[in-house]
């Protein structure tokens, strides 16, 4: 499993695999949402949590259609299903791949942009937090939609519209999380409900992905 | 080797056959008759004025766009686990009922909401949930759109519709969690001190029965021409193999 | 007959006219569905023999349309 981490990330590291895409995808969010609603700081402000979460969502989607996708072009994907790791554990892998490639980075440029978009000083490590607690829910709800849509051409679209929704939760509890410590009010439940999303994900999803991948695969 | 391989569609269609003109009967007089109860013999609510009539379109709809999906994901289980082919196409069937329903629901709750809350579209949490259905039934059907196998496209299918029950279910919950919301309290449930006077609940349920019973009619209706359709590529591919 | 709606008139009658339409679109889509797959299947059980180019290209875009679509 370690190897096979491994070879995914090295694979999205090298082959201008989309490693600063997501990152970059992300900084063009947090340009594009005050050139388009205007340099007012205080509005900037009260949007600044929720325009960083949906950039995350968003940046976490582009490199997704390429997780299973390129090795069951090549065929690799039938090899790893027949091979003695569970395809469970191929999926938690690749997905835990991508979220150190994708996840993990948008983790931590998020302060640097809440400063683009004039977060409230409150809310910086809350931002922190709740990314790092969210986007591996991203990465695993992400990597059940590409495994559903994995035998198709142009599944990317497809792909999207099967994820965004069920990334519906993690958003708004996510966005919450920030908004509220931001403001200094509780926000102990949301942080509760988000990191249970992602531990139920976690634990879940693989099984139901795994499904998918053999489905796919017959 | 017989194309009607399993004795299953064969029975449902010969069921369906004969409920078919029974249930259809029964959902027209139910619909019509609660919607013309309700639109043209009932009383104006004193603070809502002539919009609670509106009710009898909005509430069914609601209820049977929820309960569809619901169904599908029972179907959908069933497929799963007993592989019976009628159980994935009935859940196929539904999807563009249920859809349809919530946009009815989402458009009579955003024009009931217009002159009651003074917008358009409040982001209230019980429409939000709903739109995020409404989002969820498109990729369904979406899916089984865009899958050419059709055993493929039903486990697949089948799959999305469990996962994403569960997320739809923590949609309603987040939503909640988000924005406390405009939206009355359960206006029909068993024992809360505010329901829906007598006067609107006797035609506001039947109203539901209809919605309900059109809902029946209808997945019948589509499943039988689903069944129909898989035995047609059934037939050509077996030509397309023998030419 | 229709009775006195006040200033919600075009509220209520909106929701009344676009409910019935959605309603009824649903129901003569559906039909329309069935019907037409009926009428192929019924043409190609009638074949029985390996079939002409035309029908088989109309029956497959028929069953492709409603079976390997779905419909909204």
């Amino acid at each position: 499993m370690t190897a096979l981490f491994l070879r995914d990330l090295a694979l999205a590291v090298r082959a201008g695999g989309g490693f600063g895409l997501g990152l970059a995808f992300f900084l063009l969010v947090a340009v594009l949402v005050p050139l388009g609603v205007g340099p007012d700081p205080v509005t900037l402000g009260r949007i600044a949590p929720g325009v960083l979460w949906v950039g995350a969502l968003l940046a976490c989607l582009l490199s997704l259609d390429r997780l299973f996708a390129l090795d069951f072009e090549d065929g690799s994907l039938d090899l790893l299903a027949t091979a003695p790791l569970p395809l469970e554990g191929v999926v938690a892998a690749k997905a835990l791949a991508h979220w150190v490639v994708t996840g993990l980075p948008l983790v931590m440029a998020a302060p640097v942009l809440g400063v683009v978009l004039n977060l409230a000083p409150g809310g910086y490590l809350w931002l922190v937090v709740s990314l790092a607690c969210g986007t591996p829910a991203l990465s695993i709800i992400g990597a059940f939609g590409a495994a559903l849509t994995v035998g198709l051409k142009r599944g990317g679209l497809l792909m999207s519209l099967l994820v965004l929704p069920m990334y519906v939760p993690t958003l708004i509890f996510g966005a919450e999380v920030v908004r509220r410590g931001a403001g200094g009010l509780e926000f102990g439940g949301a942080l509760v409900f988000l990191a249970a999303i992602t531990l139920g994900s976690l634990a879940l999803l693989p099984f139901a992905a795994a499904a998918a991948i053999r489905v796919n695969l017959r | 080797m017989s194309i009607w391989e399993y004795a299953n569609p064969k029975k449902f269609m010969q069921t369906s056959e004969v409920l078919l003109p029974w249930v259809t009967g029964l959902a027209l007089v139910c619909l019509v008759g609660g919607l013309f109860w309700g639109f043209f013999l009932t009383p104006d609510d004193y603070k809502q004025g002539s919009t609670v009539k509106i009710i009898y379109l909005h509430v069914p709809a609601a209820i049977m766009g929820t309960s569809a999906w619901f169904m599908m994901l029972i179907t959908s289980l069933i497929w799963l686990i007993r592989r019976h082919h009628v159980s994935a196409l009935a859940a196929k069937a539904a999807a563009p009922i249920g859809l349809t329903f919530t946009v009815i629901g989402l458009i009579t709750g955003a024009i009931w909401g217009q002159p009651m809350w003074g917008t358009w579209w409040a982001w209230d949490p019980r429409l939000t949930a709903f739109l995020i259905l409404g989002l969820f039934y498109l990729g369904y059907i979406a899916l089984w759109a865009a899958v050419d196998d059709p055993d493929t496209a039903a486990d697949l299918t089948s799959v999305l519709c469990i996962v994403g029950s569960v997320f739809a279910f923590l949609s309603r919950y987040a939503v909640l969690f988000w924005n406390q919301g405009l939206h009355q309290g359960a206006s029909l449930s068993m024992d809360a001190k505010e329901n829906v006077s007598d006067v609107y609940a006797w035609p506001l349920w039947t109203c539901i029965l209809g919605f309900l019973l059109l809902f029946v009619t209808l997945v019948l209706l589509r499943t039988r021409t689903e069944i129909r359709s898989r035995r047609l590529q059934a037939l050509l591919a077996r030509e397309r193999s023998a030419a | 007959m229709i009775p006195d709606l006040g200033k919600y008139a075009g509220a209520v009658l909106g929701s009344y006219a676009v409910s019935v339409a959605l309603l009824v679109a649903l129901v003569v889509v559906s039909l329309w569905q069935g019907a037409r797959m009926k009428r192929a299947l019924a043409e190609v059980e009638a074949r029985g023999a390996p079939a002409g180019q035309t029908a088989t290209r109309t029956a497959t875009r028929t069953a492709g349309r409603i079976g390997g679509q779905g419909d909204v």
